[in-house]
């Protein structure tokens, strides 16, 4: 889904609502749900797919 | 140049070297080490003529075992295997620190409650204990007294993983509210910032606040003393000062190998993803040379 140049449209996993984002993400990016505050992590971009990003795990840092 | 980054999520220091790669017309190759499979000799990942490999593996694990398999098939990557070995485990940054004469915190690892109770004892209150892998702060503990003590060491042992029952256990360092964060490529400072807060962490990442901050020779003759102790490569080393703001003694207290550096980007007036680049630039043009490569 496209709205425009700067931004795409996809569908927020958890709600289920249609959330705008940059028009330059790539996969395994991860973004703020605008809706819930969640990361979501982007799965595909044709379709533009989301899916909840991973629960950090212990290992996890610098 | 042809550059791979090896990564398990794209995060905002990830977009921007990768838009610095780009922009810069390099080829970038994306490897999601989480899709990948890793054998003696060869691997699913796309590393062929790849010029150099970037780790930017999120999870610690992933990291060190990614970066040995690509050093085994003869891929130039960075950091190395053997400075991501040191960084990932605060015992054997200490140590390394240490043998390199580089001033770092009194520390004492211990491998029972009952014999880590003695080192607390013997530091003093407070004291600090912090699990040998792990990052941003997290299950560190200021232990201000013997009953909080025995109450934090008995929930260690029953965390479960081993690695718990590591007791790293270190000299609190009464610092001015403000740890340094420097990055550095190969010993040289790119930027520095103070992380302030009036919690006793002051990681960004634990909502420091973060200031730029110009290194003074003690410091950058440090940064880079530690760099080498490590083995060298993109590193974000952490110091704190000793005796009060602008004293200018410092203790180095940690090594970090997949360092981030958007908050240091943001505080300082370097452009930090340009300098990283330009340093791999400088990297693939020395081993195109046939020069010797620092890790």
């Amino acid at each position: 889904m496209t709205s425009d140049t700067d931004t795409l449209l996809a569908e927020d996993p958890i709600t289920g609502e249609e959330i705008e984002l940059p028009a330059d993400v790539e996969v395994g990016e991860i973004i703020d749900s605008p809706v819930t505050g969640t990361e979501l992590e982007v799965i595909s971009l044709d379709p533009v797919v989301l899916e909840e990003a991973p629960e950090l795990e212990e290992d996890w840092g610098e | 140049m042809r550059v791979g980054i090896l990564y398990s999520r794209i995060r905002k220091d990830e977009k921007l070297l990768l838009n610095e790669l780009r922009e810069r017309g390099h080829e970038v190759e994306k490897i999601d080490v989480r899709k990948e499979r890793f054998g003696l000799e060869s691997t699913t990942a796309n590393v062929d003529d790849l010029d150099i490999v970037v780790d930017r593996c999120l999870s610690t694990s992933r990291s060190l075992y990614a970066t040995e398999f690509l050093d085994s098939y003869g891929v130039h990557v960075v950091n190395s295997p053997e400075t991501g070995d040191v960084c990932a485990d605060k015992a054997k940054n200490s140590l390394a620190l240490a043998e390199a004469d580089v001033p770092t915190p009194a520390t004492e690892v211990a491998f029972t409650a009952e014999a880590a109770l003695e080192a607390i004892e013997s530091f003093g209150y407070p004291c600090v204990l912090k699990p040998v892998v792990g990052s941003w702060g997290r299950l560190m503990a200021k232990i201000d007294s013997r009953n909080a003590a025995e109450a934090i060491l008995e929930h260690k042992e029953t965390l479960g993983h081993y690695e718990h029952k590591v007791f790293y256990i270190q000299e609190f360092v009464d610092k001015p509210g403000r740890d340094i964060r420097v990055l550095a490529v190969d010993g040289e400072p790119v930027a520095a910032m103070t992380r302030t807060s009036d919690h006793w962490l002051t990681n960004a990442a634990k909502g420091g606040e973060t200031k730029s901050f110009d290194l003074d020779e003690r410091a950058t003759e440090l940064v880079e003393r530690a760099s080498e102790a490590v083995g060298g490569g993109l590193l974000g080393v952490d110091l704190m000062e000793v005796g009060g703001a602008g004293s200018g003694e410092y203790t180095v207290h940690e090594v970090n190998h997949t360092v981030e550096f958007k908050a240091l980007d943001a505080a300082s007036e370097v452009d930090v993803p340009a300098e990283v680049v330009d340093w791999l630039e400088a990297k693939v043009a020395a081993a195109a040379d046939g020069e010797e490569v620092a890790p």
